[in-house]
């Protein structure tokens, strides 16, 4: 979503991120004329009358669960927002039974949080797991 | 003035000469209050806007997205080249 009119975003597909991504941009190009989304979202600056680089996951009840928002001049990382999406789908599958502590990905372990957790944490994760 | 270069932040223009009319306080309070909606664990503000997917113009309502995992993404400008 950005300020531009959606012929605009044709535009755009059709003549550059069409050769970018095979069959051209794959979900809808939604425009934010007057930024009045944007600035219930929290992104839309008024002085430049542009959107800043924000991105937000909604979960299946329509809820917010995460945010991150950047300056125009530097780009967002996909596989973090991915790895948040499989992070956050997990814990809706455990029924919140499970959690994924710092730097979990697909196929790292989880935590149960419960009483028995509390004061053992360091027992279960390792600091190394927090990265890469 | 100097042009300023062309960039993802350059602004989009607007009015020239006399400023416009400054807004009264009590209503700038309330566009403060609009603007944070925002809250994680909270219901994302729901919005119809138009667009254009695969070849075709289509209007979108966030809230027709219920049962599905969305990622609402803003950004800058079309041909932006971040």
């Amino acid at each position: 979503m950005s300020i531009d009119s959606q012929f605009t975003h044709k535009m755009w597909n059709d003549h550059e991120l069409s050769k970018m991504v095979d069959g051209g941009v794959p979900f809808p190009m939604l425009s934010d004329a007057g930024g009045k989304v944007g600035t219930v979202y929290g992104v839309y600056d008024e002085e430049a009358g542009v959107e800043a680089r924000g991105r937000f996951i909604i979960d299946p009840d329509g809820v917010v669960q995460g945010y991150e928002v950047l300056t125009p001049p530097v780009g967002r990382n996909v596989n973090e927002t991915m790895r948040q999406v499989q992070a956050f789908q997990l814990v809706r599958a455990t029924g919140g039974a499970e959690a994924t502590p710092s730097g979990w990905r697909p196929g790292k372990q989880t935590l149960k949080p419960g009483v028995d957790l509390v004061g053992n944490v360091w027992k279960e994760w390792k600091t190394e797991q927090a990265f890469d | 003035m100097a042009e300023k270069a062309a960039g993802c932040t350059r602004p989009a223009g607007g009015p020239v000469g006399k400023e416009p009319d400054i807004i009264p306080e009590a209503e700038q309070q309330i566009i403060k209050e609009k603007k944070s909606m925002i809250k994680v664990g909270k219901p994302a503000p729901d919005f119809v806007a138009s667009g254009y997917h695969k070849g075709e113009f289509v209007s979108v309502k966030i809230s027709d997205y219920l049962g599905k995992w969305v990622l609402l993404c803003f950004y800058p400008g079309d041909f932006t080249f971040v």
